[in-house]
């Protein structure tokens, strides 16, 4: 098994959603605070692509934002391989492919710049001819021509800007990328170029993904191993195929039940009720108890712990 | 079939005059929707799939133009009304379910306030009536606690809920036909779940028409009865859910079924069509897929294939013969 | 509803930076507003005649040594009863042509309210900038300053900077400082408003995913704001700059009517109405009509021109 490129370790975080101070006074309110993650330990290995999956308020976009520096966490820490936790790698060594291909790309440059600015910023090819080169070169990678180079994110499709943005995330050489819900503003079809042109360019580059996703479809076609979040906390992790064929937790269960499935056409089901509440004021013990249906008493009162993958009363009872 | 269908669309063109000329957004669109039918139509986005629903409500914004064919509910032609009859027959035999439920949702009136007047203004029922009606529809929607949560507003219902009174309020003056555009897309997994069996159960039970408009072939395989598939303004295909998706005739169809990760196995490639849908003012000359098309032929370049019927379903390909004698084989 | 709109044209690519233009939405609003095609030709004529005054003046109003007072207080277009000389928007009380008077005028007015309008924006924009990107205490204090500057007039606000700025000069010095003084006064009374919409647009382009782009690649806040998203909020402060122009020319119009601004030595349109109103009831009319009518056409059209531009930039306010 090859060396975790990343460890996570018991990482929180913690916003403050307080009304302004004036009209808490008023109102007579205290401060009011959401706990977007919520002591979450996973580690990622080199060369594999490990998915966070969640509903939304999972807290997995945060994580994202937190294994990339763009939000310091609350607590526990993010350590890269040959680094002291909470030590930032080098610029440029992990980046970022976004959600939106509309908004992660500058709409007042040249694409050519777009995706020379991270060699730029870590001093990478200071010859502009040399950089020229490479950025004609990751063009071609991604599956554009380097003519694209001159225009502007506007003159391109939505796919096609993902693959400005990849081409861009790829230029200040990086081992690891985080992808946050790279292909959810994309249409199917266009889809399916994106997530193939990342595994083939995972295979080719040797690179390490974390890949953040709400489709569990696109997740199992990507991921080697994953971990379910809900409301902040892993609730399971396994590899991708144990996890689909033999899914643990009840959360997991339900929501691999709830994917509509085109093998399953017209198919009656009766859907788990209740939806996610909200992370600010989450239910006590096991934030899932009250949409489960294992609950027992103990689920009300603690927090499960963590063995084995699964974060659950009921399962570690039975084994 | 004696009874006429509840909906039918023949020939329907719409297009947008331009600075830049004329674009044609909707290219001659037909299909019908029989009673208690939920009809799905897929497609990316700027297919038109959105488009076809505003046209069939009268809802088509400037500087959009119905420019040909007709449209019938129940054998009453509907597209050339005038606006307060139309909107007439948009409250009371049409109903709307949109992507976001605030749409739909005055945020300063109480739901019940909502859901009261409209049955009110369609039924003539008196105050008290109308109530408990609204309270029935509430429970058969699946909202806990009904009689209290009639006098709350919109904002202290969640996402799914709020999604919940969209459809009581679109079913409380019992339409001949739904219209649903995205109604699950804004919503969590296991709340779109609910969504959908609710949705289903409510058609199956009135006998109420749906036109579910989304870009999500799951949701159309478990919702709905047949499919129709757009590209570019254009129905590319047409049937049966179980053969559009099981034996898609189009090779647009056949690509989009590919292109679709599923849960059960892991391959190592998807299926992808390369490119990306033609914007409105360069769609090509001949089929409108010919270019992304890997099995073109000169006269898919240069003439433009109808619908023609294909196995169980229709499809607007030249080369339907061929593609279902190669699927077969 | 999505897709209910038509998709934007393509564009080609080739062609020069001006066919570009012509070519753009912004282009082709314009070739549609005849509003906004006369008040650019308007405001072209009136800044290349006020450029080039040297050119088109008979004379040079400025030099005592070309002023002959037997021209004074001639009537447009009718010739002085003593030489002969015509003057087509008649002359002043020192035999003045007004209509040297009146190019020569225009360029300081247009000089006063372009320097402000230039010095606001920068200093306006660099700090709606920082308030809007960085937040916290830097924005609280910026932008409390800009409420209370807001809350009283602009004119208000020069005649103060301008009255306390004008009392730390030497007496010897303050008539050629005016100009200089002008300036900073008129452009420190309008910066707020720069800093308001700017700091508005920063917080809503900060939370992009291109500036998180460039934050994981750890390039500098300094860096991230004048690159990445003063490109990105430059379209409204255009509008507002345009529409300035057209106050700040009226604001030192007011200040020098006042007799706080410039002097009749160096007249600005301001000045020349001052003293041309002194002639207004003895039937003199002209000293103050051409000036005064000059004012009007020029901030009109600069105005006009500003409103066409906010509507074509912004075509869901129309």
């Amino acid at each position: 098994m090859s060396a975790p490129v990343v460890q996570i370790a018991n990482l929180s975080r913690v916003f403050d959603v307080s009304k302004p101070w004036l009209e808490r006074v008023i109102a007579r309110e205290g401060r009011l605070k959401l706990n977007a993650v919520d002591g979450v330990s996973f580690e990622i290995r080199k060369g594999e692509t490990f998915a966070l999956v969640g509903e939304s308020g999972s807290g997995k976009s945060t994580v994202a934002k937190m294994v990339v520096g763009l939000l310091g966490p609350s607590g526990g820490h993010v350590q890269f391989n040959g680094l002291q936790p909470g030590e930032k790698p080098r610029p440029g060594a992990i980046q970022m492919i976004f959600q939106d291909p509309y908004a992660s790309l500058n709409p007042r440059w040249r694409v050519r710049d777009i995706i020379a600015e991270p060699m730029e910023a870590i001093g990478l090819r200071r010859d502009a001819a040399l950089r020229a080169k490479r950025v004609d070169e990751l063009l071609t990678l991604v599956g554009l021509s380097p003519r694209d180079g001159d225009k502007y994110p506007h003159q391109f499709s939505g796919g096609q800007r993902q693959r400005i943005a990849i081409a861009r995330a790829l230029s200040s050489e990086p081992s690891f990328i985080v992808c946050d819900e790279p292909t959810s503003a994309l249409d199917v079809s266009v889809q399916a170029q994106i997530l193939n042109l990342m595994r083939e360019l995972q295979e080719r580059l040797g690179l390490t993904y974390l890949f953040i996703s709400h489709n569990l479809a696109v997740v199992r076609h990507m991921a080697h191993r994953i971990g379910v979040m809900y409301l902040g906390r892993l609730v399971e992790i396994q590899d991708s195929d144990a996890l689909f064929d033999n899914p643990q937790h009840p959360y997991t269960r339900l929501l691999i039940d709830a994917v509509p499935n085109l093998s399953e056409i017209g198919r009656d089901r009766v859907p788990v009720q209740g939806e996610v509440p909200s992370p600010i004021n989450p239910p006590s013990g096991c934030t899932f108890h009250p949409r489960c249906p294992l609950v027992m008493d103990i689920c009300k009162r603690e927090r499960p712990a963590f063995i084995d993958g699964v974060a659950c009363h009921a399962l570690s009872r039975k084994g | 079939m004696a009874e006429p269908a509840v909906l039918e669309v023949k020939g329907l063109t719409l297009e947008f005059a331009t600075r830049h000329g004329t674009l044609r957004a909707l290219d001659d669109i037909s299909f019908s929707i029989r009673r208690g039918e939920v009809l799905g139509v897929v497609g990316e986005s700027g297919a038109g799939k959105s488009l076809t629903g505003s046209a069939i409500i009268g809802l088509v914004e400037r500087p959009g133009r119905i420019t040909g064919g007709e449209i019938r509910l129940k054998g009453e032609r509907i597209d050339n009304l005038p606006p307060d009859r139309m909107r007439a027959i948009r409250g009371r035999r049409i109903g709307m379910i949109f992507q976001d439920p605030l749409t739909s949702l005055n945020p300063v009136f109480r739901i019940g306030d909502q859901l009261i007047e409209t049955i009110q203004t369609h039924t003539g029922m008196g105050q008290a009536e109308a109530r408990q009606r609204a309270i029935a529809l509430l429970t058969e929607v699946g909202i806990p606690a009904p009689e209290n949560r009639i006098d709350a507003y919109p904002h202290e219902f969640s996402g799914g809920m709020r999604q919940r009174v969209v459809i009581a309020l679109a079913l409380s003056v019992e339409p001949d036909l739904v219209i649903a555009d995205e109604p699950t897309t804004a919503l969590d997994v296991s709340v779109q779940a609910q969504i959908i069996t609710l949705l289903k159960r409510l058609c199956r039970t009135r006998g109420t028409s749906v036109m579910l408009i989304t870009h999500d072939m799951g949701v159309i395989a478990e919702t709905a009865d047949r499919v129709a598939v757009m590209y570019a303004g254009r129905i590319v295909e047409i049937g049966p859910v179980k053969d559009v998706i099981k034996h898609p005739q189009h090779p647009y169809a056949s690509g989009l079924m590919g292109a679709i990760p599923a849960l059960d196995t892991r391959l190592n490639r998807l299926t992808q069509i390369s490119g990306s849908m033609p914007r409105l003012d360069a769609i090509p000359a001949g089929c409108a897929f010919a270019p992304r098309c890997t099995k073109a032929i000169d006269r898919c370049r240069s003439e433009r294939p109808d619908l023609m019927p294909a196995g169980a379903s229709e499809a607007a390909c030249w080369l339907v013969g061929k593609v279902s004698a190669e699927a077969s084989a | 509803m999505a897709g209910a709109s038509p998709p934007p044209a393509t564009q080609n690519s080739d062609g020069s930076w001006l066919r570009r233009v012509w070519d753009s939405d912004i282009g082709w609003s314009f070739r549609h507003s005849p509003v906004a095609i006369v008040s650019a030709i308007v405001s072209i004529v009136m800044i290349l005649a006020a450029v080039l005054a040297p050119l088109f003046a008979p004379q040079d109003p400025f030099n005592p040594a070309v002023l002959n007072l037997m021209e004074g207080l001639t009537p447009p277009g009718t010739p002085n009863e003593f030489t002969q000389k015509s003057f087509v928007f008649g002359s002043d009380s020192q035999g003045r042509d007004m209509f040297s008077a009146v190019l020569y005028g225009t360029q300081v007015s247009l000089l006063v309210g372009a320097a402000s309008v230039l010095f606001s924006a920068v200093f306006g924009v660099l700090l709606g900038l920082m308030a809007g990107y960085i937040g916290g205490k830097t924005e609280s204090i910026i932008m409390r300053i800009a409420d209370i500057q807001l809350s009283f007039p602009a004119i208000l606000i020069a005649l103060l900077i301008f009255g306390v700025a004008r009392g730390l000069i030497p007496p010897g010095q303050q008539e050629d400082a005016t100009l200089i003084l002008l300036i900073l006064a008129i452009g420190l009374s309008n910066w707020a408003q720069y800093a308001r919409t700017v700091r508005g647009s920063t917080m809503v382009e900060k939370n992009k995913e291109y500036v998180q782009a460039a934050r994981v690649i750890g390039r500098s806040p300094f860096l991230i704001m004048v690159k990445h998203i003063l490109p990105n909020v430059m379209g409204p402060v255009t509008v507002i700059a345009t529409i300035n122009l057209a106050l700040a020319i009226i604001e030192e119009a007011t200040l020098s009517f006042l007799g706080v601004g410039m002097p009749p030595t160096q007249p600005s349109l301001g000045t020349l109405i001052r003293v041309g109103q002194q002639f207004l009831f003895s039937g003199e009319w002209w000293i103050l009509f051409f000036p005064a009518i000059t004012l009007v056409i020029l901030a009109l059209a600069i105005n006009l021109l500003g409103d066409w531009l906010r509507d074509a930039l912004n075509p869901r306010l129309r």
